[in-house]
């Protein structure tokens, strides 16, 4: 128990310093690295409450695609960083405002409310107990089964985004030589070679 | 205190969420450190939805933790091409001269 309280706070309170670095960092390179490092406290996080597939989709997801696009994105495009920190301290007391008075609120609610007790019976999932099937084969059990059509959906909305990506960053270059196969099959001797009558001792 | 439950999850969860919003308030003129918090926001959703399934043990929660990830994969992909495709056109990607459109 108290090793369980040890990892919380431990995860807790790097997951919310490395988020409070993401948006105050002045590389944004590093933003990129301490979101890195927020999504794996998260996933500990998960793994301590006994979400090991969330954990392990989130690290897998978030850190090993979405974060390593953003710090593609980041060095490749040539901004001047410095200049777009003018204007930091301008917003930071409206910004601190809201965001204190949103946390207050939230914490509010957070103490305030309580679980109906006919909310049991409104499980439609109920989780089996961990001694018997782990939380990977219980989630893949629905998953594939009472859920396929948003999973399905799902890899739809994934499909779209990636053709999206696709078609808003390609862009066809001039002067860039490609193969071009069709050309090339289409290549009749007629029109690549010219065959000339040499009169003997003429020349050409 | 040391009795790890549902309300310290949420309290990492608003905490996280608030820091998303602050983040959106104070980098006003980088658009992809706005990209960043609205991830540091989805991600503060996942805790609370992953936290609510854990106490009342119902796995649906957790189903819709996954999508949620799917929409914000989506959603950074999408971002930050439209992100690069701005920045080659114009050259700038500051959020006060991203006004083409007027709105």
């Amino acid at each position: 128990m108290i090793i369980q309280a040890i990892s919380f706070y431990l995860f807790g309170f790097v997951a919310v310093a490395a988020a409070v670095m993401v948006i105050s960092a002045r590389n944004p390179v590093h933003s990129v690295l301490f979101l890195i490092l927020t999504f794996f406290n998260a996933a500990g996080l998960f793994v301590l409450i006994g979400a090991e597939f969330i954990a392990m989709i989130l690290v897998v997801v978030y850190v090993g695609a979405v974060a390593v696009l953003f710090l593609f994105v980041v060095m490749m495009l040539d901004i001047s960083f410095a200049e777009m920190r003018q204007g930091f301290l301008q917003y930071l007391p409206i910004g601190g405002l809201v965001g204190i008075v949103l946390l207050a609120e939230l914490l509010m609610i957070g103490s305030s409310w309580i679980i109906a007790p006919a909310t049991e019976d409104l499980r439609s999932f109920p989780a089996p107990p961990i001694e018997q099937i782990t939380n990977t084969h219980a989630i893949g059990m629905i998953l594939y089964t009472d859920y396929i059509y948003l999973f399905q959906g799902a890899g739809m909305v994934l499909l779209v985004a990636m053709v999206g990506a696709i078609v808003l960053t390609l862009r066809a270059r001039p002067g860039v030589r490609k193969q071009k196969i069709s050309e090339q099959i289409n290549r009749h001797p007629e029109d690549a070679i010219e065959i000339k009558k040499i009169q003997p001792g003429s020349g050409i | 205190m040391l009795e790890i439950g549902l309300p310290h999850y949420l309290s990492v969860a608003a905490i996280l969420f608030s820091v998303g919003i602050f983040g959106i308030f104070l980098n006003r003129k980088n658009v992809i450190i706005i990209l960043m918090s609205i991830e540091l926001i989805l991600l503060a959703v996942n805790i609370n939805l992953v936290a609510f399934s854990v106490h009342l043990q119902d796995l649906t929660g957790q189903i819709f933790a996954m999508l949620v990830l799917t929409v914000a994969a989506a959603e950074a992909a999408i971002g930050l091409a439209i992100i690069v495709v701005y920045f080659r056109n114009r050259g700038t990607i500051a959020v006060e001269d991203i006004n083409l459109m007027k709105g």
